[in-house]
């Protein structure tokens, strides 16, 4: 009792009841695997607290699930379960899907906004612009999913009597370090395109601002994208993040958050990739150094890119 | 009544005019190493000293990047794309005019029949200048965003099965893309590559833009880990790519890596069977099966297992295994003892895990070093024939049901080069071509190239493309923070 007292918890800033006010009822923070919620099999949780914000210390938001190695492995299992499948739907079903999260995500504005400023220490109206651009950027990527083939695949004029055609393929499981700043637009630019390309991910979440990444599931599964398809992690990214480096059933990792997180060199992590040649994502920066990119720009094609192969077919052609 | 023979037809070694000694080719001219080291090339056929030449050093190496370097800034760096695309055209008639004696160096160093370095290696290598010379002014209209540009001095490490046109598959789109280039051939497959420098200095191309370094494994990794190399690009075996991987691991470098296959060729029941048994001769045997796309695991539909194989005998029994300069030869020579050693370690362990071995009669020199085409039936799985990577003329024959369990075979392997699919229905074609995680599907026909189709593996058969618009990918750098940084 002494700590919601001391520390006026909750993301909305609720404090105790009083007369003639309501007790807000305080939301769990669970991790999302293969379409449910659990929490985490070490049954851990660390605690997560907000930006400073003035003269106030950073204040007690949640304790969120701390996940563990085996969450990781059990969320590739689920991811590897999902991808085919979710890679065979049309594209322009996988649109049609990405949308659907667009327009979850919009209704939940409020509680994204509330959760990302509170991460991120922004006004309500910057929280508000942030979260809607996450939005848009769901919005883009669900229209990209019936014209990669088209824009990145194509028919090659062989010499020769061949009918010879280049496609873009999913790679398949995905791991995602989501950015540790950008907690839900950076989230949001990592995962999107991964997934539009027809790929299942395991993400882990901002270490020190999950809470965004969670109600982002939410949102997931109450949209339509299959179970398994996007899975998310909450925890210690140093801990998270070889496991998902070193496993052999993942395909590609994207390494936007080794920027800024504790105890984490994306050298190590890109050595342990080798292991089965994944595909990396190296962090934005220069030299050595690891830094988040302006996730406000456009994104381009180069991040889907990375998570898509070519195949490419010959056929004869004759009489 | 015996088998037809055939008289003799050598093609003409006079061609060829071979240097005792060659030096390195840095800057435009060619240098003698700074260690001093000499190693020798022989014909994998004869065993005869071809030439000796130069073993770089970490020092001749950084002396080559230095000189890429220089070249980058300056006249190449300065050049529009259209004079960089005449260029290329210009390499690539010149390999056209030394057509013969390219194929000629190319089968004497390598030990590839003629007809295959003469009706394949060659031609391919001028094809792949002449094509990306044609984009070396139009890279803003390749799709791959607005204003490319180059991403500097490339490190390129080839192997020696396709020694010339693996030389034309990384240097073409480098300079097209405004790159400058150093190329470190194989230890056991020189000589074209050192041909190609005196091509260049025939072209008047600006010095250092092009630079050999000839060595073995430790050129290869000076060059890799040189802090002046902005990429790499690298075709080989898949423990030597995984290696690369590692040292690159936290660097900006960048990498293209064309690793290893273990490619299934299925063949179903409806399959035209005289077809198919050809496609599969050539998806194995072609260039003694050096290739890392062949197709050495063949997967034949139990119902007419036994047909495809007895066929399939038969045909192997007209090859003809020897002198790769006779125009006559199909087979020839393996390229280094080395190889030999290790095919032959692969074999016997084939038979015994229980295979059945079968090798047609064939009289193989006596001098050289020689494997006669080899199929094993009877092969599981689990056996190490049907999981390893064996570069040589030796094919494992698996069976299978349904397409299914065709598919679930086919991608029961840590690599994801290429695969075959035979058979006369269009439908089951595009259902198996869409199942396979290969980078190239071949449908009714095996082991074909060309510089607009674009290469390459899924899985830890590595990283990238090579060849079309793809291909340009790994050589451009493009503005605008993010996309820079993949």
């Amino acid at each position: 009792m002494s700590s919601t007292a001391t520390r006026r918890g909750g993301v909305e800033g609720g404090g105790p009841a009083s007369a003639g006010t309501r007790l807000d009822v305080r939301k769990t923070y669970k991790l999302y695997i293969g379409g449910a919620f659990p929490r985490s099999e070490s049954g851990r949780s660390y605690e997560v607290v907000s930006a400073p914000a003035g003269r106030r210390g950073p204040r007690f938001l949640a304790n969120a699930a701390m996940g563990s190695r085996k969450d990781v492995r059990d969320a590739v299992v689920a991811a590897r379960a999902a991808q085919p499948g979710w890679a065979a739907a049309t594209a322009y079903n996988r649109g049609q899907v990405l949308y659907r999260v667009a327009e979850v995500m919009e209704g939940r504005t409020e509680q994204l906004a509330a959760e990302v400023a509170a991460a991120e220490g922004l006004t309500p109206a910057r929280a508000r612009a942030v979260v809607g651009a996450a939005v848009d950027r769901w919005v883009w990527w669900a229209g990209w999913t019936d014209k990669l083939a088209q824009v990145l695949g194509g028919l090659n004029p062989v010499a020769g009597p061949y009918f010879d055609i280049s496609a873009p393929e999913p790679t398949g499981v995905v791991g995602v370090l989501a950015p540790q700043a950008s907690s839900l637009l950076g989230l949001v630019s990592v995962v999107a395109p991964a997934v539009c390309a027809g790929n299942a991910v395991v993400v882990a979440a901002s270490e020190e601002r999950p809470l965004p990444a969670v109600t982002l599931a939410e949102c997931l599964a109450t949209s339509d994208v299959p179970g398994g398809v996007v899975n998310l992690v909450t925890g210690r990214t140093a801990e998270l993040a070889p496991t998902l480096a070193s496993h052999r059933d993942v395909n590609a990792l994207d390494l936007a958050g080794a920027a800024g997180a504790a105890g984490v060199d994306w050298a190590d992590l890109e050595r342990a990739a080798a292991e089965n040649l994944k595909r990396v994502i190296r962090p934005a920066g220069t030299g050595a150094d690891a830094v988040e990119p302006d996730w406000s720009a456009e994104p381009g094609l180069a991040r889907v890119r990375a998570v898509l192969e070519t195949k490419t077919v010959w056929h004869p052609k004759g009489r | 009544m015996g088998k037809l023979e055939y008289a003799p037809a050598p093609e003409s070694r006079a061609v060829v005019h071979l240097k005792p000694s060659y030096d390195l080719f840095v800057g435009g001219d060619w240098v003698a190493s700074q260690g001093g080291t000499r190693f020798t090339t022989i014909s994998p056929a004869t065993e005869e000293v071809l030439a000796e030449v130069a073993e770089a050093s970490a020092a001749d190496v950084d002396r080559a990047v230095r000189a890429a370097r220089t070249a980058l800034r300056g006249p190449w760096g300065r050049m529009s794309g259209a004079d960089r695309g005449k260029y290329l055209f210009r390499i690539a008639r010149i390999i056209q005019e030394r057509a013969r004696e390219l194929a000629v160096l190319e089968t004497l160093d390598n030990g590839k029949p003629i007809k295959e370095s003469r009706d394949v290696d060659v031609p391919l290598a001028a094809a792949h200048f002449f094509y990306h010379a044609g984009w070396a002014d139009k890279l803003s209209y390749a799709g791959l965003g607005p204003d490319p540009r180059p991403v500097g001095v490339v490190g390129q490490v080839i192997p020696w099965n396709f020694p010339l046109l693996m030389l034309a598959w990384k240097v073409a789109p480098a300079l097209a893309c405004g790159n400058t280039v150093v190329l470190k051939p194989a230890e056991t497959t020189p000589l074209t590559a050192l041909l190609f420098a005196e091509i260049c200095q025939q072209a008047e191309l600006p010095p250092g833009v092009v630079n050999i370094v000839t060595g073995a494994g430790g050129t290869g990794q000076a060059l890799v880990e040189h802090p002046g190399v902005d990429k790499v690009a690298f075709t080989g075996s898949t423990e030597v790519g995984k290696q690369i991987a590692r040292s690159l691991a936290g660097t900006r470098k960048r990498a293209t890596l064309e690793l290893g296959g273990k490619a299934a060729n299925i063949v179903f029941d409806d399959a035209p069977v005289d077809q198919a048994v050809e496609g599969i001769v050539n998806g194995i045997f072609f260039n003694q099966g050096h290739v890392c796309c062949a197709g050495s695991r063949l997967l034949v539909q139990e119902n007419v297992a036994d047909e495809v194989v007895r066929r399939l005998k038969r045909r192997l029994t007209t090859l003809r295994v020897g002198d790769p300069l006779d125009k006559n030869t199909d087979v020839g020579a393996i390229n280094s003892a080395a190889q030999l050693e290790r095919i032959r370690e692969l074999s016997d362990l084939g038979e015994a895990e229980g295979a059945t071995r079968w090798s047609p009669e064939c009289e193989l020199p006596t001098r050289g070093f020689w494997f006669p085409p080899t199929v094993f039936t009877g092969v599981a799985q689990a056996h190490t024939i049907a999981q390893q990577e064996v570069f040589g003329p030796v094919l494992s024959v698996l069976t299978f049901r349904t397409p299914q369990e065709a598919v679930a075979k086919a991608n029961n392997t840590p690599y994801g080069l290429s695969a075959g699919v035979w058979s006369e229905k269009g439908s089951r074609i595009l259902w198996v071509a869409d199942q396979l995680r290969a980078g190239v599907v071949w449908a009714n026909t095996f082991n074909k190239f060309d510089p607009t189709s674009p290469f390459g593996g899924y899985k830890e058969s590595g990283w990238g493309r090579e060849g079309g618009r793809h291909g340009l990918e790994a050589y451009v750098a493009l503005a605008g923070g993010q996309e820079e940084q993949l």
